[in-house]
Parts: structure tokens; C-alpha cells; sequence
């Protein structure tokens, strides 16, 4: 039986049909929205998995923290403490000038508010196995609310966006992933400018800015970025990072530098899925103003 | 039957590693590259088909949470596993030469092939860059975790064909 089963079929049909099926995912792909069937299979099986390892090592490295020593642990209490008063402060005084933005925007009949979007929050159960792509795995799917081109945040910054959803998990792309594209904008002059991640610089943690124009407008290391209104996926107004390099291109037009990002990837557990994408915002401004 | 429920087993459980234990365990942003261990192993060690298999499972499972597009790695770890298993002849269980040339080679090819599509192809030359920083610390992480777990589906290996021979030799 074993020597029938080794001469029913050349090995090199097999390879045949494999490539032959291969370039039928390859062409299937832009009809499928990410793997079809093939990503429910994928939901039963080695997400529950991968939900398990990445439980246990939260679970480890909690456990590996509650070894923190007490002087450390009041240092931080100190600097915290601190932290709060400042912010207390700049809260109230933000607060005062958000009950007169809100006067205004009022007068003026502008009620979008960018601020308040509804989040869910997502733990991250996996990451990129390859060493060229920097994506991760949340465990919210479609079950969940989550659909493609959502925005994820991470602490106070722009994580990525859901590229793919199963039934119970999401495949997020990184900001500093090096396919990573987004228009982006200096928050203090609001001058436009494509942030991009890039692999060669995905080690320091920092990503690329381009195509600001060199204008008048003085923008300094430090100079927070956020996302643009112009941008087709990503809602304005999310922070990405701050600029730690600006130079002037040689054409003299544009300048371009590098961004820290807010968040940190190598150390990412949990993370905030916004339910609302910039396409839903765009349809409903538009059948707004149609009513009008 | 038992050969493939314990291959698919090692598949599962190093695709796992690589996805949540080895991002901790990186060196200057780098992780080994399991899958390509498994491919060429099961590719010299038990011929074309089961090099094939192997590489399809693991290049599917790839594509579907790592990858860009579907069919992508599948159509390489395919490859990759029909051509390691053309080596069968050449393989001895002593000689760890061969697997871990083998493996490393399969490495190389795997790494140039994603920087030609991924990199090459929108238009980004630093070859040399992506060469010294991701190809080759890449290459020299996975051998060195190949040194053990080559070990580990090494003994897999004896321990189910002297459990076939066992079987088979009952039969006659």
C-alpha cells in the first residue's frame, strides 16, 4: 500500500498543482475580502491558541512586576502624583477653552466633534512572525464590531489599521510598518505632510515625514504631528508622534525629517479599536448636507 | 496517520513560538524564521512531497496572519520544500552539514525573494541595507535556533520510522 501511494502521482505534478493553486489565492485575493473562508478555519483553530500564549504571558510577566521594589514603586508614585497636579491644572484650563470652543462652534453651527470617537479596547494576542513586516493580531473580530479600515490606537497615540478581520480576531498594520502610508499634519501650523513607515528605520522606533512645505510657517523638533483631514482612512486629529528631525529637502519646496511615535511597538499589550471609520464619517457629513 | 497528526503538531507549535514567544526574544529587532526550519528539514528528511506539504501548511498559515496577500509565501514555502526534498539522497542522520547548509540557503532564497517583490518592485534599491540588517542577522539567528530544533524533529524522526519499521516488519 505504501509503495502505491509513493508512485499514484509524480512529484513534480504535485509542485504543479500547488503553484497552479497558489495563483489561484493570488488572483482570488481581489475578490475575497482576506482570506474567505480560509480566516474562519484559521479563527478555530489557531486563535484560541495564540490567545492561550499570550494570556499566560501577561499573566508571567505581571507576575514578574509584582516584584517591583517598594522604593521604586514610590518614585513613581512621586512622579505621578506630580504628573497628576500638572495635568489637573492644563485639564481645567483646557476645559475653560472647550466651553468657549464650544460657544463658538455653536455660532458657527459646526457640532463635528473630533474628540469623542467610541472605542473598543482589544488585547494584542500576536505580532508579526517575519522580520519585514510589522503587523499584530487582536482578539476582536467582526464578532466585536470591528471592520476593515478601523483606526487602533494605543495609549495616547496612532497604533495602525485593521487591514483584515475574522469572526474573532483582527490583523492590524502598524504605523511603522514600511507599507504604512499616511497623510499627516504639523498640529500647531496645520501644514500637511505624508508620514511613511520605513523598515530601515523600524529598528530606532522612528518613522519618515515628507512633502511638508517649506513655508513661512517655523516648525521645530518637538512639533506634534497628527493625522490630516484630507486623509481617506484615518479620522483627523489622531496623534502619530513628534518630530525629532527637520530638514529642508534640496529642491527647497518641501521639507521632510523623521517622527518619534507616540507609541511603543515593541512593547504593545493593549490596545483601542475606534468603531467609527472615516468612510462612515464621510457618508454621514454627506447625506447631513444633502438634508440641509 | 500519527507521522502527519505530529507533523502538523510541530507546524502549529512553531508558528505559534514565532508569532508570541520569539517577539521577545529578538535580537536587534530580529527573529528566527521557524517556518523555513520546519520546510527544508521535512523537505531532506523525507523527500519532495512531504517538503511540499509542509511548506504549503506553513506558507498558508503565513499568508493568512502575516502576510499581504494571500498565496504569496505559500507559492515560495512550496517551492522551497520541493526543491529541499530533491536533496534526499544526499541526507544522513549524522551529518548536520547538509541541513544546516541546506536551511540556510533556503533562508537566503526566502529573504531575497521578499525584498525582490516587496521592496524591489515599489522602487527601493538599498539592497545592500536590507542585506546586512534583516537577510543576514536573520540567517545566522535561525541557524542557531536550528542547532536545536533540528535536534528535536531529528529524534521525531527515528523514533517514527523505527516505530514503522516495528509495524511493518510485524506485517511480513
Amino acid at each position: 500500500m505504501k509503495i502505491k501511494n509513493q508512485n499514484s502521482i509524480p512529484s513534480k505534478y504535485v509542485l504543479l498543482i500547488l503553484v497552479v493553486v497558489c495563483g489561484i489565492l493570488l488572483g482570488a485575493e481581489r475578490f475575497m475580502d482576506g482570506g474567505g473562508p480560509l480566516s474562519w478555519v484559521a479563527n478555530y483553530t489557531v486563535i484560541p491558541m495564540q490567545k492561550g500564549i499570550s494570556y499566560a504571558g501577561t499573566w508571567m510577566s505581571d507576575l514578574t512586576d509584582n516584584f517591583a521594589t517598594l522604593k521604586d514603586l514610590k518614585k513613581q508614585n512621586e512622579q505621578l502624583q506630580s504628573k497628576v497636579d500638572q495635568l489637573t491644572i492644563d485639564n481645567t484650563r483646557l476645559n475653560q477653552e472647550q466651553y468657549e470652543l464650544q460657544r463658538l462652534q455653536q455660532l458657527y453651527k459646526l457640532d463635528q466633534n473630533y474628540g469623542d470617537y467610541s472605542k473598543i479596547g482589544a488585547h494584542v494576542i500576536a505580532n508579526n512572525g517575519t522580520n519585514w513586516f510589522s503587523s499584530f493580531t487582536i482578539d476582536k473580530g467582526s464578532n466585536d464590531g470591528i471592520r476593515k479600515d478601523m483606526n487602533v490606537l494605543a495609549g495616547s497615540g496612532l497604533a495602525g489599521i485593521v487591514t483584515e478581520v475574522g469572526p474573532d480576531y483582527a490583523q492590524v498594520r502598524a504605523v511603522i510598518d514600511d507599507e504604512s502610508n499616511i497623510s499627516g499634519m504639523t498640529l500647531s501650523t496645520s501644514d500637511l505632510c505624508i508620514v511613511r513607515g520605513d523598515l530601515k528605520l523600524m529598528e530606532d522606533g522612528r518613522i519618515r515625514f515628507e512633502n511638508l512645505p517649506n513655508n513661512d510657517h517655523e516648525i521645530k523638533v518637538g512639533e506634534q504631528v497628527v493625522t490630516s483631514h484630507i486623509s481617506s482612512t484615518y479620522l483627523q486629529g489622531l496623534f502619530i508622534g513628534y518630530i525629532s528631525e527637520i530638514n529642508v529637502d534640496s529642491n527647497n519646496l518641501t521639507r521632510s525629517g523623521y517622527i518619534t511615535p507616540a507609541v511603543d511597538f515593541s512593547n504593545l499589550q493593549e490596545v483601542l479599536v475606534i468603531t467609527t471609520t472615516k468612510e462612515d464619517m464621510t457618508k454621514q457629513s454627506g447625506t447631513d448636507s444633502k438634508g440641509e | 496517520m500519527k507521522r502527519k497528526l505530529i507533523t502538523a503538531c510541530f507546524i502549529v507549535v512553531c508558528f505559534l513560538l514565532q508569532s508570541t514567544v520569539f517577539s521577545k526574544l529578538q535580537f536587534a529587532s530580529i527573529r528566527p524564521n521557524l517556518m523555513i526550519v520546519l520546510t527544508s528539514a521535512f523537505g531532506f528528511m523525507r523527500g519532495k512531497k512531504t517538503g511540499m506539504a509542509v511548506g504549503f501548511t506553513c506558507g498558508l498559515l503565513m499568508d493568512i496572519f502575516w502576510g499581504n496577500v494571500l498565496g504569496f509565501y505559500t507559492l515560495i514555502f512550496t517551492v522551497i520544500g520541493y526543491l529541499n526534498g530533491s536533496f534526499k539522497r544526499l541526507f544522513y542522520d549524522e551529518d548536520i552539514k547538509l541541513p544546516l547548509g541546506m536551511i540556510a540557503v533556503s533562508e537566503l532564497a526566502y529573504g531575497l525573494v521578499v525584498y525582490v517583490c516587496f521592496f524591489m518592485m515599489q522602487g527601493d534599491f538599498h539592497f545592500g541595507y536590507y542585506l546586512t540588517h534583516v537577510i543576514l542577522p536573520e540567517l545566522v539567528y535561525t541557524i542557531l535556533v536550528t542547532i536545536i530544533l533540528y535536534q528535536i524533529i531529528l529524534y521525531m524522526n527515528r523514533k517514527l520510522e523505527a516505530e514503522e519499521q516495528r509495524s511493518a516488519s510485524r506485517f511480513v
